[in-house]
């Protein structure tokens, strides 16, 4: 058994098609594991019943488990998006992506830890204590699918869902050494996805591997009636356009990402998966890209002016936290409110209602959607030139547990290599190219035009032909979930 | 001095719709508190909008009605505010580009009321008061409704009526709306304030609420002119404040201070993408558009002679039109038509308690029934008669066979039985004789009855007054 942590998700439900396994073991294998290890990573927020049936595969991932962060409803689940205000909430309603997931087989393990309502880049503002990075337990996982990503690089399952708002998905992913993909704005339905900033958010799934990631968004894509957001398509399949051929695609490095922030050793494995992409085929080279600068600043302002309205619901008086023997109905909104949202969480929250208040909304919220607009013309002037970007995730390892108090805005900078794909809406990928010497993963992103989720996906497949660093394994977990 | 009243209405009028504006769940009224919801009405989190296509074109069509500009492109905005009655935690609006924009409507007596702006909005739960607790049903939250709002082009109480009156016409014919004040499907809040005659300024405010018929609006804006009056008389100032509407006190009553109420923080809702109206939508929708109260009134004036009365009562409902002109299409005199349903049919169903959506008769038997009184077959009582025969159903033809009540025109059977009327009421022919006319109406109605109604009258009154003169002359 030992060995079916070495198989991707595809490889396993091809053994489970194969009658090798069953999938029922696949998820003892599983539950099993997450009883040795989850507890250490704090990583779920809960574990699910769920007997998978015995059934013909229905898709490539038939039978597979998986995991789905805590901010997805599922019917009859508590979907706490770790906060102390839904701790109890069970939503009557499964979101559309699970929905498809479901339908196409996969089994969920459980739901995923997370930074309250995917607000932080740590995972470590969890009502539920914070989540640890399985590489090295006094570091943070990321985040904010801290949860996720963990239990997918600790060998818990074979990939997961996270929610992607500012770099959620991208950011454990590379912290984790796992392969994570936003995808185009659009194209996974937000319907059960409970709202952080409804412009940005989108989910997308966390696995060993691009070929895991184009296998789930096959399955989880696709217009739906429920989100007025959702694109119409078409929808090509992902997983047929992986070729692993990068001839003639030419690659541009932004000069702006690749900035005196970033670090010697993450420098140096960008260099280098640069020269892998070249060795298949790709035209590799830095470029100049001007209008991105206030990106992460303008993402920022929207964020929290969103958030400050989709979080003003949780009021204490139809579900969630609800402070007692308050004497109106103004004391009851206040007292849930700070007693059921952690600092982070208020913090956003205040800072969006300021956005919002007044004059602010011109001298804000409306420069911030220029900015907006700016980005995303920055953009479309660099896919004249370029195929796909490439860029580091963070400009260096992974934050320590405990940082995170001390510097919020500095903490904010560091979204700025992966916020502007959700500043544009567009596709992007984070997979391991390295590690740092501390035995922590190196992560790069791969940033495609809108609707080439299936070019961003290929580079990374071809990359992840080249190389290993998708196949290594927290040593203190090792293959199988032993604990070590 | 002379005091002006300037007052601008701000209209939320619910749309026809079966489903709710960003949900499927039903907009009946008056069913069991919080058994009309979903997902998306409770604003459960994950839980989005969809808008519901038929409330745009329902909104649209006003927009055209009402003389706007439909805006090609228009958006949906968060009006932020904590209330419990409000799910989200903020309603979604129209703000910064409103559906329709610079429209007007013309008052009975010509003057133009200019509609500065229309806009989509979902509806709020609504708050029941108990007497230590607060129950909230949310069955009517996520009712689509548009608000309708005006210069401040209107003079007084009953102004504000007759724009109403005008608009409910307009919005019920269009069948945008049932506009039913009473259940809330149209709600009307106005602003007001007064200026010395003659000024082109505008004085300060005030917002009166909770007005909940077009009577209240009528003597909400009268007290409420002549609080202010008052008040600046008295060398006052008026305070910039929402009133509430005491029904049974007959005063306005200030709710809050305009000043204190708080900043929306209004801003595009990322949910909802922008609305496109396109320009074959709406010429689709134009020519769609019904023809309306004041314009069937002047039609109904000009081609068939109707007085003016006859007109505004005809056309006061859509449903009563559409019978009378069903009526007249079957070859009714337009008049004859018109006195009958003005009449007897408007009677019935008052004394029946239903609506005229709900008449029972059909235009033909109501048709034929006029016919039978065209040709003479029965006279006016008796059509009323089998009017009432065959008003819940039943063929006026047949009825009038079956109960023998065609009238005779036999003169000599009409003459027998005057003569006969004659012989036995001699106290009255005396009284006639001595000149007390009114005696001769008696004797008429006397001889009708022996003839069992079954005569036209002008016959028989013809006789009864030949047969009188032959006596004064014996």
């Amino acid at each position: 058994m030992n060995t079916l942590f070495e198989l991707t998700a595809l490889e396993l439900a091809a053994a489970i098609s194969r009658g090798e396994l069953s999938s029922k073991e696949a998820l003892l294998f599983s539950n099993s594991a997450c009883t040795a290890n989850a507890d250490k990573l704090n990583c779920f927020t809960s574990f699910s019943a769920s007997d998978p049936i015995a059934a013909a595969p229905v898709s490539p991932l038939s039978g597979v488990p998986m995991a789905v962060k805590d901010n997805i409803c599922v019917a009859g689940t508590a979907t706490t998006c770790a906060s102390r205000m839904l701790r109890d909430f069970i939503p009557p309603y499964t979101a559309t992506a699970v929905e498809k997931l479901t339908a196409a087989g996969a089994v969920c393990a459980g739901k995923t830890n997370l930074d309250e309502f995917a607000i932080g880049s740590t995972s470590e503002t969890s009502f539920f204590g914070p989540v640890k990075n399985p590489w090295n337990l006094e570091y943070s996982p990321g985040g904010s699918s801290g949860g996720s990503a963990a239990a997918v690089a600790a060998g818990l399952v074979w990939y997961a869902l996270g929610s992607d708002t500012g770099g959620s998905i991208r950011h454990p992913a590379a912290c984790c050494g796992v392969t994570g993909m936003k995808p185009t704005y659009g194209t996974v339905s937000r319907y059960g996805l409970v709202s952080y900033a409804s412009s940005f958010d989108q989910i997308g799934p966390i696995a060993r591997n691009a070929a895991d990631c184009a296998a789930v968004l096959d399955m989880i894509r696709g217009h739906d009636g429920r989100d007025s957001t959702s694109l119409p398509g078409p929808y090509l399949p992902l997983s047929p356009q992986l070729t692993g051929d990068l001839h003639g695609v030419r690659i541009g490095i932004p000069d702006v990402y690749f900035d005196e922030a970033v670090d010697e050793p993450t420098r140096r494995a960008i260099l280098s998966c640069a020269d892998t992409l070249r060795r298949r085929g790709a035209l590799v080279e830095s470029c100049h890209a001007v209008g991105l600068e206030h990106a992460v600043h303008a993402y920022y302002v929207l964020a929290c002016a969103q958030a400050s309205s989709n979080l003003a619901r949780y009021d204490g008086v139809r579900y969630g936290c609800r402070a007692e023997d308050t004497h109106d109905v103004q004391d009851l909104f206040v007292r849930s409110r700070s007693l059921g949202f952690g600092r982070e969480v208020r913090r956003r929250i205040l800072l969006g209602t300021y956005l919002l208040s007044g004059d602010n909304y011109e001298t804000y919220y409306k420069k911030a959607v220029a900015v907006r607009h700016q980005v995303e013309n920055t953009f479309r002037a660099l896919w004249h030139n370029y195929d796909l970007l490439l860029t580091p995730v963070l400009p260096g390892p992974p934050p320590k547990l405990g940082q995170e108090a001390n510097n919020p805005v500095a903490l904010y900078q560091e979204d700025r290599y992966v916020a502007c794909a959700n500043l544009a809406g567009l596709p992007a990928l984070s997979m391991p190219c390295g590690m740092h010497k501390e035995g922590l993963p190196i992560g790069a992103q791969l940033l495609g035009p809108h609707m080439a989720d299936g070019a961003v996906l290929n580079a990374a497949f071809a990359f992840q032909q080249e190389t290993d660093f998708h196949r290594l394994h927290p040593p203190i977990f090792g293959l199988g979930g032993d604990a070590g | 001095m002379n005091w002006e009243i300037v007052i601008g209405l701000e209209t939320h009028v619910e749309l026809a719709t079966r489903s709710k504006i960003f949900c499927g769940c039903s907009t009946a009224f008056g069913a069991a508190p919080n058994t009309l919801c979903c997902p998306v009405c409770l604003g459960l989190p994950g839980a989005l909008p969809v808008l519901n296509e038929q409330a745009v074109e329902l909104a649209v069509k006003a927009a055209l009605a009402l003389n706007c500009t439909v805006t090609p492109v228009s958006r949906f905005d968060r009006k932020n505010y904590f209330y419990p009655d409000l799910p989200k935690a903020y309603q979604i609006s129209q703000l910064y580009a409103p559906l329709a924009r610079n429209g007007h409507l013309d008052l009975p007596d010509g003057r133009r009321i200019r509609i500065s702006e229309m806009h989509l909005e979902e509806d709020a739960g609504k708050l029941h008061h108990h007497d230590d607790r607060t129950a909230i049903d949310y069955n009517r939250c996520g009712v689509p409704l548009i608000e309708i709002v005006t210069a401040p082009d209107l003079s007084g109480g009953e102004d504000a009526v007759a724009y109403l009156e005008r608009l409910r016409s307009i919005l019920q014919y269009l069948g945008v709306s049932d506009c039913r004040m009473e259940e809330g499907s149209l709600r009307c809040d106005v602003n007001l304030s007064v200026r010395p005659a003659g000024s082109s300024e505008l004085g300060v405010r005030t917002e009166l609420k909770n007005l909940g018929s077009l009577r209240a609006v009528r003597l909400a804006c009268e007290y409420e002119a002549q609080r202010q009056i008052a008040i600046l008389e008295s060398g006052g100032q008026v305070r910039c404040q929402t009133c509430r509407w005491d029904e049974d006190a007959r005063r306005t009553v200030p709710m809050r201070d305009k000043e204190q109420v708080g900043d929306y923080r209004y801003f595009p809702d990322p949910d909802l993408p922008p609305l496109a109206v396109s320009g074959e939508q709406l010429n689709r929708l134009r020519s769609k558009q019904p023809e309306l109260a004041h314009e069937k009134c002047a039609r109904y004036a000009r081609d068939w002679s109707l007085s003016d009365y006859d007109c505004t009562t005809l056309t006061s409902r859509r449903e009563l039109a559409a019978f009378f002109e069903q009526v007249v299409s079957l070859g009714a005199p337009p008049k004859q038509a018109a006195n009958w349903i003005m009449g007897q049919v408007l009677r019935r169903l008052s004394a029946d308690g239903l609506d005229v959506e709900e008449i029972p008769i059909t235009a033909q038997a109501l048709a034929d029934l006029i016919h039978l009184v065209e040709r003479g077959t029965i006279n006016r009582n008796t059509a009323v008669e089998v009017f009432d025969a065959v008003f819940t159903g039943g063929d006026p033809t047949q009825y009038v066979r079956a109960h023998h009540l065609e009238q005779s025109s036999n003169t000599e059977q009409i003459t027998a039985a005057v003569e006969e009327t004659l012989s036995q009421n001699r106290k009255s022919v005396e009284d006639w004789l001595s000149g007390k006319e009114k005696a001769a109406g008696f004797l008429m109605g006397q001889a009708m009855r022996t003839l069992g109604g079954k005569a036209p009258p002008a016959l028989v009154s013809e006789i009864v007054r030949q047969l009188l003169e032959r006596e004064k002359s014996q």
